[in-house]
């Protein structure tokens, strides 16, 4: 039993009279690669978007790294260490790859107004180090080449890989990824994969929201499978693909 | 290849920009063949360019779309109005007179100098304090609007803008603080280390510098013109840097800046603040130049007439929104001197207004301008434009990575 990285539990959301989440709770280890799956509808992205402060929670618990910590802004979430991506990609467009990922150290410095004018010696210190960091961030997704570039004019896959980087670069104990692989072929599939993997390697834990269930199961260690809002299922990939109530879910049949 | 390209341009742009300063400083000594006003015009102009530049800080750079500017240029403008005239005598008589005891507590604080002939601080104290205030007025603005965006953001800064506007207007009762559309008058002109700008009295507005003398409006050129080097420099510097940086990212994508950890709120207010302090300092400048102010000269067309400037030359790019400045603040009024006397010439009579041509190549230079360059006539360079966007294994996709 490795250390618990984020632990949450008790998580419920209502949207008016729909009960968009009831009770959903979720251990990951850290180091692991976590899947959390769901057919359309299911209240994943609701989830994701509380944890990290986008919604705020009708009920729930929240620890990371054993230390509680309050989805109640976004930006304080970015801080504590959870970072995310989105599912419809959300780019800053007119900026080049690099400034995207450049804004992503934005929550790890700390240089203001007068540093930007004065231009002192800490501030040029700091703004190199963040160039430096960005750049090495593009080389490991692999986009290194296309720093320069605005992020609009970024291949699709590219702008999948920006936005994994812009997200690694606020320096996160927690990534989660909301669909990374959705509208990729298979190549790319591929790729992002082996990207996650490296991921991980470096000791960062990730969470995976995912719809494609054949990469979810080769990649993740333990999955939650959600369905209108509950916890239905919870372990291992092999343990899953086998509970009833999951098959039941995916293919139809038990609903009226 | 590519970082040698970038070095020549680097080089050039320097190359232009001191060909540009060269330009700008000789400007007066050339325009002044011509008669004093040409000098003016340009100084009026300059004003323009600081406020599009505050503005471009707001709109160009944070994208929120600000309709009631003009309020801190006006803020500005009644700070030297009311700290560097005759008019604070004047608001303590009249707090003697509704509110004795308020107005007696006041005189005794202030002393028997000011109750005489008002309060007159050095324009040292009034810049800073104009900036302060308007950055102050600038943040109660953004405030409630933190959570508005587009055209509900535009309709709230418009109010904003007439509510400072009438408010100026009707400050005059109960007690008199800004004389209402009467406006301040006598506001003292801007003095230097000694040396008033207006020129000492009896000469003719010539400004002595050493045993150099020169017009008046020639001096304040090359305040202004200072002004708003300055305001360029801050601008440029701010847009490179983590500061700079959040602000374009909420204008991209708010959701995500606030996801990447920018605390949008600060980030927002500080934009709306240092967008202000370039107005307030613009205005108190504008106070000091005329010597007069009042509350017509802070209309919502005014507030228009500096987006105008920011979205015709191009927003967010700091040398677009100066063009944009130059030729909007400076045309009409070049129109004016030209047009009428160009048609009295020719057909021996006036056969259109110079104000009313004014208003015509207006309109129809922003519809032509949207049409054909909707980005602005200097608009910032797309990446792929810049000489070292892709360097030489551009062409490679990396959409498959080895496995």
């Amino acid at each position: 039993m490795g250390d618990i990285l984020l632990d949450i539990s008790g998580v419920g959301k209502r949207f008016g009279g729909l009960q968009a989440l009831t009770d959903v709770s979720i251990r990951i280890e850290r180091g692991q690669i976590y899947g959390l799956i769901g057919p359309n509808g299911a209240g994943k992205t609701t989830f994701f978007n509380v944890i990290t402060g986008l919604y705020q929670p009708d009920s729930g618990e929240f620890r990371l790294a054993g230390k509680p910590y309050s989805p109640s802004a976004p930006h304080k979430v970015a801080k504590a260490g959870i970072a995310r991506t989105f599912q419809n990609i959300r780019l800053f467009g007119d900026m080049t790859a690099l400034e995207n990922v450049m804004v992503g150290r934005h929550v790890r410095t700390r240089q203001g107004l007068l540093g930007a004018i004065l231009r002192h010696k800490a501030a040029r210190a700091e703004e190199a180090a963040i160039r430096a960091r960005a750049m090495a961030l593009l080389d490991f997704v692999g986009i290194a080449p296309f720093a320069q570039r605005t992020a609009r004019h970024l291949s699709y896959g590219d702008q999948r890989r920006l936005e994994i980087a812009r997200a690694l670069a606020t320096e996160p104990q927690l990534l989660a990824l909301d669909e990374p692989a959705a509208g990729m072929n298979a190549t790319e599939k591929l790729a992002l994969r082996e990207l996650l993997l490296r991921i991980r390697d470096e000791g960062k834990t990730i969470l995976l929201i995912e719809h494609d269930v054949k990469l979810v199961m080769g990649l993740c260690d333990r999955i939650t499978v959600l369905d209108y809002g509950r916890t239905i299922a919870e372990g291992p990939p092999a343990e899953v693909q086998k509970n009833p109530a999951v098959i039941e879910a995916y293919l139809g049949g038990g609903h009226d | 290849m590519a970082r040698r390209l970038h070095a020549m341009t680097a080089q050039r742009r320097r190359w232009m920009l001191t060909a540009l300063l060269a330009l700008a400083l000789a400007f007066p000594f050339f325009a002044q063949q011509f008669g004093n006003s040409w000098v003016r015009i340009m100084d009026s102009a300059l004003l323009y360019i600081m406020l599009a530049l505050g503005l471009n800080i707001v709109v160009g750079f944070a994208g929120l779309l600000d309709l009631g500017y003009i309020a801190f240029y006006a803020i500005g403008a009644y700070m030297a109005g009311l700290f560097a005239s005759p008019q604070f005598a004047d608001v303590l008589e009249s707090f003697v007179e509704q509110y004795p005891a308020l107005g007696d507590a006041m005189s005794t604080l202030l002393g028997p100098a000011v109750v005489q002939n008002g309060i007159h601080l050095s324009i040292w104290l009034i810049v800073p304090l104009a900036a302060l205030v308007a950055a102050l007025f600038g943040a109660l603005l953004g405030a409630p609007t933190l959570k508005l965006r587009g055209d509900y953001l535009a309709i709230v800064t418009l109010g904003f803008g007439e509510i400072i506007r009438i408010f100026l207007n009707n400050l005059n009762a109960p007690v008199n603080i800004t004389n209402g559309p009467q406006g301040i008058n006598m506001i003292d002109p801007v003095s230097l280390f000694g040396v008033s700008l207006a020129g000492a009295p009896g000469s003719h507005a010539t400004v002595m510098v050493g045993h150099y003398g020169m017009p008046s409006v020639n001096a304040y050129y090359y305040l202004f013109l200072a002004l708003c080097i300055a305001a360029i420099f801050v601008s440029a510097r701010v847009q490179d840097s983590r500061l700079g940086r959040a602000f374009i990212a909420i204008r991209e994508d708010e959701v995500a800046a606030k996801a990447m950890g920018i605390n949008t709120r600060n980030v927002k207010l500080l934009a709306f603040a240092m967008g202000a302090s370039f107005g307030g300092v613009a205005g108190a400048m504008f106070g000091a130049f005329q010597g007069f102010v009042s509350p017509e000269s802070f209309s919502l067309t005014e507030s228009i007439a500096v987006l105008a400037m920011v979205v015709l030359g191009g927003m967010g790019h700091i040398p677009g929104v100066v063009l944009g400045g130059v030729i909007l603040a400076a045309l009409p009024e070049v129109l004016r001197h030209v047009v009428e006397p160009l048609q009295r010439s020719l057909f021996g009579h006036v056969v259109i207004e110079a104000e009313i041509l004014r208003q015509l190549l207006y309109g129809l230079a922003m519809v032509v301008i949207m049409l054909k360059r909707p980005e602005g006539l200097w608009p910032a360079p797309r990446s792929e434009d810049r000489p070292t966007a892709d360097s030489d294994t551009a062409g490679e996709s990396t959409d498959v990575v080895p496995v």
